[in-house]
């Protein structure tokens, strides 16, 4: 017996067991389903701006049927309830712009001004405890800062100066600096988050040089954040030209083509809330005069995200 | 940046980069003196802005305290509006508010963290519709909320849905102002967990459901809490919306979802007490203001908390 | 035992299978070797297979077989494609986007990319254990026993669960703390825990993408113990950067090299040698491997 053949006959596996399956047991259905009912959430998101679209839309074009777009863009008497009627829209969005100019007025210098000392100069204990506060500045309804803002700063300031209030008790001034105070926290913390995120080496080359605080903050750290920065004014604005209930409340709902603080002004959003809450019925050019000036106020909305996202985007690109 | 022209000869760079080294440095280091003065201005400058902010925060909180304390009493929460200054509470308006906010939540919890799952743990993020989602929701997070009041007129009180002036509608429109703020705090919680995590679980056979529903769902769970407290925040504040879908003044008995009666909300109702002349109705929307704060403080400490206590660390 | 046939076979044995100056019984040993070779179980039959990542190609070329209750080692420097290739073997790759797996990659015989395959089920049978320890954020107890629950197996879950922490040689270290924190552990501990947590749904190979290289030298000696113990119920791939690693514990070795295109864009990984560890660390067949396992090329 050739001691080859005795090996080889010791070594040759057997048939072993069959090779285990590697199919699915059951074509897990379940999983598909639950993917389609979560894209159909996400997909909701999508259906919601659609749905903004299209609810402004019809009467809006309804309503530009009835007037012209350059008398609605440009013309300069808003009193769409008087006979006769007119519609140019100009002193709605002067209303707006005044007040949030005030408010941006305020909040800008104090909003960046904060945020350059909780990022450069506070002691983390410090920013630990004055962070969470002025966020929670952010928090408070616009209803109770409206409130504040009629019962206590309208005649508070108008003894103080009186050429903030023509007619107390609405001002756009007060209304400007109500607003402001409700921004200065956006402000304040996307700056203080771009400006941290600048790497600490850009710092300490500065320092290293012999620069004092006060220039690494200017000169190095707030260019260097700039695109956040920005972006954090454009939503602050945004949010200050969106506002609805301080302007109910301060500023008026005489629609006067003015940017002079101490007259009462009345901004698109105002406009909005005092119409809808109205006697007014569906089809008629004044239910349709909320959707006009809706449209205006989302498109210019729109465009202050739009750019605002992009720059978002382009300063977190540029440290991750 | 500007780089110096690379076609010019070498010692002539040279120079200019030194030349620029200079001023750079000068334009940093510039006389000593005049620096301190202008550094502490600064600094005084900075401090005046930020006591600004923290004042102007207390001035709203303490003068609601200071006007709206005497109305506070348990009648504030039994009685309804009234003419009268002294009968006149918050109680149908607090019920709407309450009511309202299980609307929303009710709404948003299972939408809310659908998308966000969807969209973390599912959408391949290079597709073109999947950027448009998240554009979306980026997007509708800045709307003006009034325009969401819009939407609701439009859409869910007249309409498709055409549900009338109910509550239910104020609930839906409440609930899709939020919606984005709920979805990108689900987003974060759940990104929060890390993809070693996943592969982990991935890589004993677990299909990607099971992985999220029992690894990525669990972890990010305190984080989706923390999002939809706030969520809930931002829709008991919010007034404008319900001004337009509904919500009235005057209403006086308790609301129901789908009672075509009529119904109220804290907010709507603070606003009308402060509009009324009378010097009584605005101590009473100072009250209501207290009331909203004193709630709002109690759900963001729970929500602080609750992060503080049950945040996962990795 | 006294017939004469059988031991004169007895005999023939002995003497074929001592080494020996005779040059017959070596020649004979070679030949067995390679009998074996032919006809053992193999678990994966790579031939060809590329991988590229979004067209780019990350590995090619690459053929050689994984054979059971083996420790093959895949070496070489870093960016040459072994994890690349090792994520195959259990469809870890799908979950990248854009990774495209090309070639023939047989697991016991089955096409592992066949049209029918699902990846849950491979995953099941092959596991892999990674290089930074991932246990899950539960207790011990939950970390073994989450496989066997989510892929539903039968049995008394404590069983399970002890079976798994004794065979990951785990089990006296942590059996008082079962429903302790995973976090809890050490490093050198999690990833016991990982390996026991891989062995709990009972697969047939362990895929290990360098599973020592976070964790300190006793850990390492630890984990290198197990394996050894291990193979003799499992099939083990383990990629490491350890050559002195892979010397000591695997019976066959791969090494992997990477080219490096014009213009220094592209860097694809592909096999140069693949054979008996002996072979690779003390003759190996090409200049590139021998550069690389003493020491010149890093």
């Amino acid at each position: 017996m050739d001691a080859r053949n005795v090996i080889g006959a010791l070594s040759a596996p057997g048939a072993g067991p069959p090779p285990p399956a590697l199919t699915a047991p059951s074509p897990r259905y379940g999983e598909k389903v639950i993917k389609g009912l979560l894209a159909l959430c996400a997909l909701l998101s999508v259906l919601t701006t659609t749905a903004i679209v299209v609810s402004l839309l019809a009467p809006t074009v309804s309503f530009f049927a009835e007037v012209s777009l350059p008398d609605f863009l440009f013309g300069t008497k808003w009193a769409p309830s008087f006979t006769p009627s007119s519609f140019g829209v100009l002193p709605l969005v002067v209303g707006t712009l005044s007040t949030s100019l005030y408010g941006m007025l305020v909040a800008v210098p104090v909003g960046l001004l904060s945020a350059i000392y909780l990022s450069e100069y506070a002691p983390p204990r410090v920013r630990k405890t004055v962070k969470p506060i002025i966020e929670i500045l952010a928090g408070i309804p616009t209803v109770a800062i409206g409130v504040f803002a009629l019962i206590f700063l309208s005649p508070t300031l108008a003894e103080v100066f009186p050429f903030l209030v023509n007619i107390p008790p609405f001002s756009a001034g007060i209304a400007g600096l109500a607003i402001g105070l409700m921004i200065v926290p956006i402000i304040a913390s996307i700056s203080d988050d771009a400006m941290r995120a600048v790497p600490r080496s850009l710092r300490e080359g500065a320092y290293g040089l012999g620069a004092t605080k006060m220039k690494v903050a200017l000169r190095v750290v707030f260019p260097a954040a700039i695109s956040g920065i920005v972006a954090s004014i454009v939503l602050a604005a945004s949010r200050a030209v969106g506002e609805t209930m301080v302007v109910l409340l301060v500023a008026g709902s005489s629609p006067n083509l003015t940017f002079d603080p101490g007259s009462s002004v009345q901004t698109m959003t105002a406009f909005i809330g005092t119409t809808a809450t109205g006697d007014i019925s569906p089809g008629t050019v004044k239910y349709d005069t909320i959707f006009a000036v809706g449209t205006l106020l989302f498109v210019m909305t729109l465009v202050m995200n739009m750019f605002a996202i992009r720059l978002v985007r382009k300063y977190r690109e540029v440290y991750e | 940046m500007s780089t110096i022209d690379p076609r010019l000869p070498g010692a002539q760079r040279t120079r200019l980069a030194a030349a620029g080294a200079r001023s750079v440095t000068a334009s940093l280091t510039d006389g000593r003196g005049r620096d301190k003065v202008t550094g502490q201005i600064f600094y005084a400058l900075l401090l005046l802005a930020i006591a600004f902010a923290l004042a102007g925060l207390c001035a709203i909180v303490v003068q609601a305290f200071v006007k709206g304390s005497p109305a506070l009493s348990l009648s504030l929460f039994t009685d309804a509006p009234s003419s009268s200054a002294e009968r006149a509470g918050f109680r149908p308006a607090l019920m709407g508010t309450l009511y309202l906010i299980l609307g929303v939540i009710v709404l948003v919890v299972p939408l809310g963290i659908g998308a966000a799952v969807y969209l973390e743990e599912y959408a391949d993020k290079t597709r073109w519709w999947n950027r448009l989602v998240e554009l979306n929701i980026q997007n509708l997070a800045g709307v003006p909320s009034i325009i969401y009041g819009i939407l609701g007129l439009a859409f869910i009180v007249r309409g498709p849905l055409d549900l009338g002036f109910i509550l239910a509608a104020g609930s839906l429109t409440l609930g899709l102002l939020v919606l984005p703020t709920v979805i990108l705090a689900a987003r974060e919680a759940i990104r929060a967990v890390p993809p070693s995590i996943r592969e982990g679980s991935l890589a004993l056979g677990a299909t990607q459901w099971q992985t999220i529903r029992r690894q990525v769902l669990p972890a990010s769970i305190p984080g989706i809490i923390t999002g939809v407290i706030l969520a809930i925040s931002r829709a008991i504040g919010e007034t404008a919306p319900l001004l337009l879908v509904g919500a009235a003044t005057f209403v006086t008995f308790d609301p129901t979802f789908l009672g075509s009666d009529g119904y109220s909300a804290l907010p709507v109702q603070i606003f009308n007490y402060a509009t009324r002349p009378q010097d009584e109705f605005r101590v009473l929307a100072s009250a209501g203001v207290i009331v909203m704060l004193v709630v709002l403080l109690a759900m963001n400490a729970f929500a602080v908390w609750l992060r503080n206590r049950y945040e996962q660390q990795w | 035992m006294t017939d004469p046939d059988v031991r004169a076979d007895h005999d023939a044995i002995e003497e074929a299978v001592t080494p020996g100056a005779n040059g017959l019984s070596q020649r004979i040993v070679a030949e067995q070797h390679a009998e074996r070779q032919a006809g053992a179980d193999k678990v994966f039959e790579i031939e060809d297979v590329a991988v590229a990542y979004s067209g780019q190609p990350a590995v090619k070329n690459v053929s050689f077989p994984i054979y059971k209750h083996d420790i093959t080692a895949l070496i070489g420097p870093s960016g040459c494609g072994k994890s690349t290739l090792l994520r195959c073997l259990n469809r870890m790759n799908d979950l990248i986007p854009g990774a495209a797996v090309s070639g023939s990659l047989r697991y016991h015989g089955q096409d592992l990319y066949g049209p029918k395959v699902d990846p849950v089920q491979v995953r099941k049978l092959v596991g892999m254990v990674f290089q930074k320890p991932n246990p899950f954020p539960k207790s011990i107890f939950d970390n073994i026993a989450f496989g066997p629950r989510v892929l539903g197996m039968k049995g008394d879950m404590d069983e399970i669960v002890e079976r798994a922490l004794r065979r990951g040689a785990l089990w006296d270290e942590v059996k008082d703390r079962l429903k302790e924190n995973a976090f809890g552990m050490s490093g050198g501990q999690q990833q016991r825990l990982c390996i026991a947590r891989a062995l709990a749904i009972e697969p047939d190979t362990i895929l290990m993408d360098e599973p020592c290289s976070a964790l300190d030298p006793i850990s390492t000696h630890k984990i290198e113990d197990l394996m050894l113990e291990l193979k003799q119920d499992y099939s083990i791939v383990i990629v490491t950067h350890n050559m002195q690693q892979a010397a000591r514990i695997s019976d066959r070795t791969a090494f992997f090299t990477v080219d490096v295109d014009e213009g220094e864009r592209h860097r694809t990984g592909r096999v140069v040698e693949y054979d008996s560890t002996d072979k690779i660390f003390q003759n190996p067949a090409d200049p590139r491997t021998e550069a690389y396992v003493t020491g010149k090329v890093g």
